[in-house]
């Protein structure tokens, strides 16, 4: 039988609940992203750019819109004979059907998947994150640490550190001990939940974990630390570069904020790294002749009457005649009437702002949903 | 949709009115409209009428036009059954001439299940209902219609286009050539419909007898034998057969109506996607009127023009009237005006370059125009 020698799984189960509206009908991963992604295209292009050819994709919540927008995977050119991308839904078997449990169960569950390709290596990573990372350089770095498990570690202020995993190391990056969101954080080297481990370390970890009913079956709260425990030589992989947790509206938008920022270090434009995502076929962006468009981003499909500012226009959007969107991100097919005023807003999609309606009042994000007809002034839904 | 209908694209196209576009490419595979190809239209059309199985025959380079069609994916012909295929001239054909092109691949005409033809040439734009056509067709029992438009601009537009004379019935009783003397024509759009067994019949008679180099020729010198009715268009065409033509078509679609017509229809234009980012627009920018793609970085002026894909415009530069293909980078302070800029060409701080809205200035794929 040929083999894999890493296999890569991304965790796209999850709910995102603190994304309300956005994620109502919709996975987390799956939430669109920057006018024609969706948030779990960065990951993919990562895996496609970094040459991982097999990537099983995890879902439970809500996937129609995720497993529709993935599909055989061939916009990452991940449709291959052998490998490829596969959906992992949760499913039933002989001895009853169960939800993932946690980031660890749904790997347990498919463990069988994972055999399939008798890697060497297994990459875990989650759908939610925006950043651009080449995987082939930690796995590198994993191999030449003789490591069992890699922990990709970004360096966050240490007033933030609280919020997050954090990885104590020595000076060779190996870790010591692993603190879930500690008060008095000794580091500022916070996990990115990007890990690679040693299958068949892994799959013992996993399996004995599953025999412990305290477990949360999560690889941050019950994985890690037993493998620190168990005496497993874990290293942390220092990444540099922009990466963002978009799991709240405020993040999401700032996220959006940070593409139109030149300095952020989030550049769409690297031809030697794409981003990849499904493709429709719509018409070039249309700017009228009284339109003012600046710092913004707008993709294909967009009819762009009035004015544009700080914002991220999805597909087909329509800006009418003297209609206002600042700070602002637009979803597809949306549509500002004439002499609308949007400020600091997340539309969904399918909306419509009927002619001089106000959303949002420059100070906090207002979110709308998806298919709403905004007759009146809006500042939250 | 049209099941049992097969299409076929000959590109034995007149280039030589266009030579400084087609210096690398045929017709088929000019950039147009920011993001699409000339052929887009045609395969696009066949695409939206059912049309899974097409054949593309090519007289000249085909590279541009290979790497663009690809396995057919965008227009959903990348097919087990059916499907694109590209067929090339072989090195002793003229390039006019399509009729040993078709001969020599017969088997493609044989093999296919359809009994059906349409055969269009690329170089008409538009965004046409073929069902509609074909419907009519099938109720006149015609061995072939031709589909025609009633043009009101032929005295400086259509050059060289084959005119149709027709009689009350809709029969065409001859076939002339527009040479720009009268406003009014009725100009062939080169979009025909035949059963595929005379298709094929056609093309053996056309070589056994001799004296036609295309196909549509024999068609025509035999019009008092076959019964060729007219089907008359009535949506926007554009012909893209000279610089000048293909300017004015381009301008056409900064017409509001046009673009609604040909590029927001229900019936989709298809292209092959390059995964560009959004285009990024920053503070200085200033755009008017204007068709943009994706994957474009603007810091200055653009005006009335048509932008392709990965273009970069500098901070103080302005791009008035003019067409811009794909990854251009027009660096800063520089004004271009009635200009057509071909794939990667780079303009340096503060060049001028000034056409004539009826004679652009062409600039060719890849140059570097600085000092």
């Amino acid at each position: 039988m040929p083999k894999k020698e890493i296999v890569a799984m991304i965790l796209a189960g999850g709910q995102g609940s603190r994304l309300k509206n956005l994620t109502r009908n919709n996975a987390k991963p799956a939430v669109p992203f920057g006018g024609k992604y969706r948030i779990i295209d960065f990951t993919l292009s990562n895996c496609a750019n970094s040459g991982i050819d097999t990537v099983g994709v995890l879902t439970q919540y809500q996937p129609l819109i995720l497993h529709t927008h993935i599909g055989i995977g061939s916009a990452w050119d991940l449709d291959r004979k052998f490998g490829g991308v596969t959906l992992l839904p949760p499913f039933e078997s002989e001895s009853g059907g169960n939800w993932y449990k946690g980031t660890a169960d749904a790997i347990f569950q498919n463990i069988g998947f994972i055999d399939y390709f008798d890697p060497e290596y297994v990459l875990i990573l989650s759908g939610d994150h925006i950043y651009k990372m080449d995987y082939s350089e930690m796995l590198e770095y994993h191999k030449e640490k003789k490591a069992d498990a890699t922990i990709a570690v970004i360096e966050v202020p240490l007033k933030e550190a609280s919020r997050f995993g954090i990885m104590n190391t020595e000076e060779d990056g190996r870790i010591y001990e692993f603190e879930e969101k500690p008060k008095k954080p000794k580091s500022t080297l916070a996990s990115m939940g990007i890990y690679i481990f040693n299958w068949q370390k892994l799959k013992t970890y996993l399996k004995e974990d599953e025999k412990d009913a305290e477990s949360q079956r999560d690889f941050g709260k019950n994985i890690i630390p037993k493998m620190l425990n168990g005496g497993l030589r874990l290293y942390a992989y220092k990444f540099e570069g922009y990466w963002k947790d978009v799991g709240t509206v405020d993040s999401y938008w700032e996220a959006h904020m940070d593409l139109l920022d030149e300095e952020s270090g989030m550049d769409l434009n690297d031809p030697y790294w794409k981003i990849y995502t499904a493709d429709y076929s719509y018409p070039p962006q249309y700017i009228g002749a009284d339109a003012v468009v600046k710092n913004s981003l707008i993709v294909e499909g967009c009819i762009i009457e009035g004015e544009v500012k700080n914002s991220v226009l999805s597909y087909g959007v329509k800006v009418g005649k003297n209609a206002k969107v600042i700070d602002s991100i637009i979803m597809n097919h949306t549509e500002i009437e004439d002499g609308a005023y949007i400020c600091r807003a997340i539309i969904g999609k399918g909306c419509k702002v009927r002619a001089g309606v106000q959303v949002g009042n420059c100070q906090d994000i207002v979110l709308i949903g998806d298919n709403k007809d905004i007759k009146e002034n809006t500042k939250n839904e | 949709m049209l099941k049992d209908y097969m299409g076929v694209i000959s590109l034995s196209e007149d280039e030589s009115n266009i030579r400084s576009l087609t210096v690398h490419r045929p017709i088929a595979s000019i950039p147009i409209f920011a993001r699409y190809r000339v052929i887009d239209f045609m395969l696009s059309n066949m695409k939206n009428a059912g049309i899974t199985n097409v054949g593309i025959f090519v007289n000249s380079a085909s590279r541009s036009l290979i790497d663009h069609i690809g396995t057919g994916k965008p227009w959903d012909m990348n097919r087990k059954n059916d499907g694109v295929f590209i067929f090339n001239r072989y090195l002793n054909a003229a390039v006019n001439n399509d009729i040993k092109l078709l001969k020599n691949n017969l088997e493609f005409l044989y093999r296919s299940k359809k009994n059906k033809v349409i055969m269009t040439s690329s170089y008409m734009i538009c965004n046409i209902d073929f069902e509609e056509i074909a419907y009519e067709h099938e109720k006149s029992d015609a061995d072939v219609t031709v589909v025609y438009k009633k043009v009101e601009n032929g005295d400086n537009m259509f050059l060289n286009c084959d005119t149709l004379k027709i009689d009350e019935n809709g029969r065409v009783l001859s076939v002339g050539r527009n040479l720009c003397l009268t406003d009014t024509a009725n100009v062939s759009m080169e979009i025909y419909i035949m059963n595929k067994e005379f298709f094929i019949d056609c093309i053996l008679r056309c070589i056994q007898d001799g004296g036609c180099d295309t196909i549509k020729q024999y068609i025509f010198a035999n019009l008092k034998k076959f019964d060729v009715r007219a089907y008359e268009y009535k949506g926007y065409v554009g012909c893209i057969n000279s610089v000048n033509s293909y300017y004015r078509v381009s301008m056409d679609i900064l017409e509001y109506d046009v673009m609604n017509e040909l590029l927001n229809s229900e019936r989709r234009i298809y292209t092959k996607s390059n995964d560009s980012p959004p285009t990024k627009y920053l503070n200085g920018s200033e755009i008017v009127n204007s068709l943009i793609a994706n994957g474009c970085i603007i810091k200055g002026t653009v005006k009335n023009s048509i932008i392709s894909r990965g273009v970069v415009i500098e901070e103080g530069a302005e791009v008035i009237n003019s067409i811009v293909f794909p990854k251009c980078v027009i660096n800063k302070n520089v004004k271009l005006k009635n200009v057509i800029l071909d794939k990667n060409v780079e303009i340096e701080m503060d060049k001028v370059l000034i056409g004539d809205k009826n004679y652009p200035v062409v600039i060719e794929k890849g140059s570097y125009v600085g000092i």
